[in-house]
């Protein structure tokens, strides 16, 4: 299953023109919850829309197939969506623009799995990125983040921030860490960033200036070879300020993952990756040894960088191995139980976002299905020749 | 669509790289050993060596790639590797940061055993020839508490430092009166005198056991002679005893190799093994005081007794692939030092030696010395590591003294003859007091040096197993976890 994040009203009305986009917080008719200027009573039949007009709510957003008729005593603002859209719910935020009525769900507030891209910007270009980068000014959306943050729910889990390269605009990225800081310190907050920005002091220090008490940057390290990392990131230098950022962040007493997504050009050296990170950097507080997600530039990419997981399942569990050994704690995300070797079974995390998240027929027989990360439902999903039903 | 570049566009061209520092070693008609700043060992066939020395290495064929990960090579404009390099050996060196964590007073000389290659006993009843005088242990635990380190371990000696059992009393009880360090306390004793009044007090003040166990009752006994030949049974007795009173992690044993036991390894280790003991330290026998004067040193050397080490630990080892786990000790220091980069201060393995910067020891008459041995060298005559004494010295002057620094500065392996540019430096360590004591030099001449040859043998032994055992390395590997 998949769930779709975007979309575009079907309607919308008292939006003023002044601003060209609004942050919405959906609540329920009933809700009982102090009301914030951000929030929209969610309604999905027309007892719903009665009820919320009799409880005096200025904002309505409705989840239905017809259009909607309002009565004309009515003057607030009203949005519209599709029933595709009838998981949103209660605590939910979305990003609303005026004139294209296009919106983006921001945050499920049932979800574990919620992220924020921050921009599509990057100084690397990876050979198998999910979310290709633009180069393009969307300094909007760091914004938009700053006004969703009051309305995410401060008992939240966890929080992440993708790009692109979120370190992009450095300083106004850590003053929206500053907000997390202050709105929701006790959410572990989790930034996925190339790590080259740490190599620069002064990021360094204002990352360790945010004092937010779970905060973790997660890097990737694909190769223990310089020219090898280089090569999947496609930018020269990339090794060097990335070990050097790790090490900076480290000194200054900062939470860091380490992250190696697994293809046909990191997956065959998985040993000797995980033996030097095992040597060389046993001080990280996790690291993550990844499946492929085939989306993206690893579609145009797949004839260099698909690789069966059963080819390098070995190669893998020596890895963990060695990681263990060293007293690192490590996970191997995406990828299902019955393609590893038995060995990385604890290990192996169901990692795939809910909302991208599926399994295959096979399946269906398996014990372990509920333990398993199944697979990802987006891009061109490649399946492993090992996919086999595990039976007692 | 988007435009990716080819991997050798990322490649760094050969007169842009550069050599970083390393140790080798022939090892083998074309093989040598190879070991980078931090000890990290790779093997490399004498073309690659030469190839790699010149620098004729290209990114891409093989041996860069090999190079670049060990940390033999680099760009000549990237930081990343120096700075890991830097961290590395930052965090092995780290023990310096704590300055005399261990403080050894020597209560009393008297001993009811009279042990042929005991260096320092006395069989008397004088107590007032051979007893510590509260005075002095005063002094000494102000010096004590006058070093830097947040914790430190007071270990009671002897003789038999049982035979001065309320001074000991005294001791812990003034420590713990004293605030500002974290303390442990240590008793080295034979256990012939242990009772219940011990027993409860180190109960009662978390204080270790440590006695000496030689191997089977005959061994034993006859290393340890003692009025009614019983010396075996009172330890094992003791150890028993102490197991169940005190838990068994606060009672532990040690050997003396004499050369009766070189033929008796196995024997030895299953002594240990079913008295429950979690592990055994194969050490080799000391060179000092009475056992140069009685020859005892003399009678058999490195190689014999690298042999006899080598047969314990894979006996060790063979215990392990049964289902038990069991430690050899010293193979655990040294392997954590060559899997991690873990700081170990052990006095044996470190440079800057250990001598006053890991331990002092106080005499029973209030002499001060660097270190064990170095006691033990005075009573034959030699003052060279005796720093001072409690009455007129503060613990400054005895860190600061002339002595102290010229044996931990003429003896640093990092700039050693031999040890410098040898491939074990990083795991390994100065010893002063042994190379004065064997050589009358506190640096020594190392390929004359037993020390070294133990040395070279344990590390080379131990990375054969981790690279061609690999039921026995995973072993070993669990033994240098932390
Ligand atoms: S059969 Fe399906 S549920 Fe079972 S382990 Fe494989 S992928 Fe997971
Ligand atoms: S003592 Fe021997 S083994 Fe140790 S560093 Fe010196 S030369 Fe090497």
């Amino acid at each position: 299953m998949t769930l779709p994040l975007y979309g575009t009203a079907s309607q919308s009305a008292g939006f003023s023109s002044d601003k060209a986009r609004s942050v919405l917080r959906l609540r329920s008719v009933d809700s009982a919850a102090e009301r914030h200027v951000a929030d929209f009573a969610l309604a999905r039949t027309p007892a719903d829309i009665r009820r919320a007009i009799e409880a005096d709510w200025p904002s309505i957003l409705v989840v239905s197939d017809g259009s909607t008729d309002l009565p004309g005593q009515f003057t607030g603002q009203l949005v519209a969506v599709s029933p595709k859209y009838d998981y949103l719910a209660d605590g939910d935020v979305i990003g609303f623009d005026h004139v294209s009525r296009k919106f983006r769900t921001l945050y499920r507030r049932n979800s574990a799995h919620n992220s924020f891209l921050v921009t599509e910007r990057c100084n690397n270009y990876c050979l198998m990125c999910s979310q290709p980068p633009k180069d393009v000014d969307d300094r909007w959306i760091l914004s938009e983040i700053k006004e969703s943050l009051p309305l995410v729910d401060p008992a939240t889990r966890g929080l992440t921030f993708t790009g692109g390269e979120t370190l992009s605009d450095w300083e106004d990225f850590i003053a929206v860490l500053k907000e997390c800081r202050d709105w929701l310190p006790e959410t572990a907050i989790q930034v996925l960033t190339n790590g080259r920005a740490f190599a620069d002091s002064r990021i360094v220090d204002a990352w360790k200036e945010i004092g937010h008490p779970n905060l973790m940057a997660a890097i990737p390290v694909y190769s223990a070879v310089d020219h090898v990392h280089d090569h999947v990131v496609q930018a020269k230098g990339a090794f060097d300020e990335t070990i050097l950022g790790i090490l900076k962040l480290k000194d200054r007493g900062q939470r860091v993952e380490i992250r190696v997504v697994l293809h046909a050009l990191t997956a065959p050296i998985i040993e000797d990756t995980g033996r030097w990170l095992a040597r060389n950097v046993p001080f990280v507080d996790h690291v993550a040894l990844m499946g492929l997600e085939n989306t993206g530039f690893a579609i145009a990419n797949d004839a260099m960088l698909w690789m069966d997981p059963v080819d390098y399942g070995d190669g893998l569990a020596r890895a963990v191995d060695y990681l263990s050994a060293a007293g690192i704690n490590v996970s191997v995300y995406n990828l299902p139980k019955c393609v590893l070797p038995k060995s990385v079974w604890p290990h192996a995390l169901q990692s795939i976002s809910d909302w991208k998240n599926g399994f295959v027929e096979e399946c269906d027989g398996c014990d372990e299905k509920n333990a398993c990360s199944g697979f990802f439902t987006t891009g061109r999903p490649r399946f492993s020749r090992g996919i086999r039903a595990i039976t007692s | 669509m988007a435009r990716f570049l080819s991997p050798e566009t990322f490649r760094t061209a050969t007169e842009d790289l550069s050599l970083l520092p390393f140790n080798f070693e022939r090892t083998g008609a074309n093989q040598y050993l190879v070991a980078n700043m931090v000890g990290d060992f790779i093997r490399l066939t004498e073309d690659e060596l030469s190839r790699l020395v010149d620098l004729r290495v290209r990114p891409g064929d093989g041996l860069y790639e090999k190079a670049y990960a060990a940390h033999l090579v680099s760009g000549a404009n990237q930081k990343a590797q120096r700075q890991l390099l830097a961290a590395r050996l930052r965090s092995r060196m780290s023990f310096l940061q704590q300055s005399t964590p261990l403080h050894i007073f020597v209560v009393t000389l008297r001993c009811e055993h009279s042990c042929p290659y005991c260096q320092v006993s006395r069989q008397s009843t004088d107590r007032s020839r051979f007893d510590m005088s509260e005075e002095t242990a005063m002094r000494a635990l102000d010096i004590a508490f006058a070093s830097p380190t947040s914790r430190i371990k007071i270990e009671f000696q002897g003789g038999e430092p049982l035979l001065n059992f309320p001074l000991i009393r005294k001791i812990v009880a003034a420590a713990k009166q004293r605030s500002g360090k974290k303390l442990d306390f240590v008793i080295a004793s034979n256990l012939a005198l242990l009772d219940d009044a011990v027993l409860e007090f180190c109960k009662e003040n978390n204080v270790l056991l440590s006695t000496s166990l030689d191997g089977p009752a005959d061994l034993h006994n006859k290393n340890r002679p003692r009025p009614g030949a019983n010396s075996h049974e009172l330890a094992v007795a003791g150890i028993r005893r102490a197991r169940e009173v005190l838990g068994p992690d606060w009672v532990g044993a040690l050997m003396t190799t004499t050369e009766a036991s070189l033929d008796r390894v196995d024997e030895i280790i299953d002594e240990y093994l079913q008295l429950g003991l979690d592990g055994i330290f194969l050490r080799p026998l000391s060179p000092f005081g009475f056992a140069i004067k009685t020859k005892q040193f003399a009678k058999y050397d490195a190689q014999k007794w690298l042999a006899f080490y080598e047969r314990g630990l894979r006996r060790v080892l063979e215990i392990n692939r049964q289902g038990t786990p069991f430690r050899e000790f010293y193979a655990t220091l040294l392997l954590t030092r060559m899997l991690s980069d873990r700081p170990i201060g052990y006095v044996d393995l470190r440079s800057p030696a250990g001598a006053g910067l890991g331990a002092l020891v106080y005499n029973y008459d209030g002499s001060v010395f660097a270190s064990d041995e170095g006691r033990m060298l005075a009573e034959t005559g030699d003052d060279a590591f005796r720093l001072g004494h409690v009455e007129r010295d503060s613990y400054n002057s005895l860190i600061l003294s002339d002595k102290l620094i010229g044996a931990i500065s003429s003896s640093l392996t990092q700039c050693a003859p031999e040890c410098s540019t040898c491939v074990y430096e990083s795991h390994c360590g100065a010893d002063p007091v042994y190379h004065h004591a064997t050589q009358g030099d506190a640096l020594g001449i190392k390929p004359l040096s037993a020390f070294c040859a133990r040395q070279k043998g344990i590390m080379g032994l131990l990375l054969d197993i981790l690279e061609n055992s690999p039921e026995d390395a995973a072993i070993l590997r669990r033994w240098a976890a932390a």
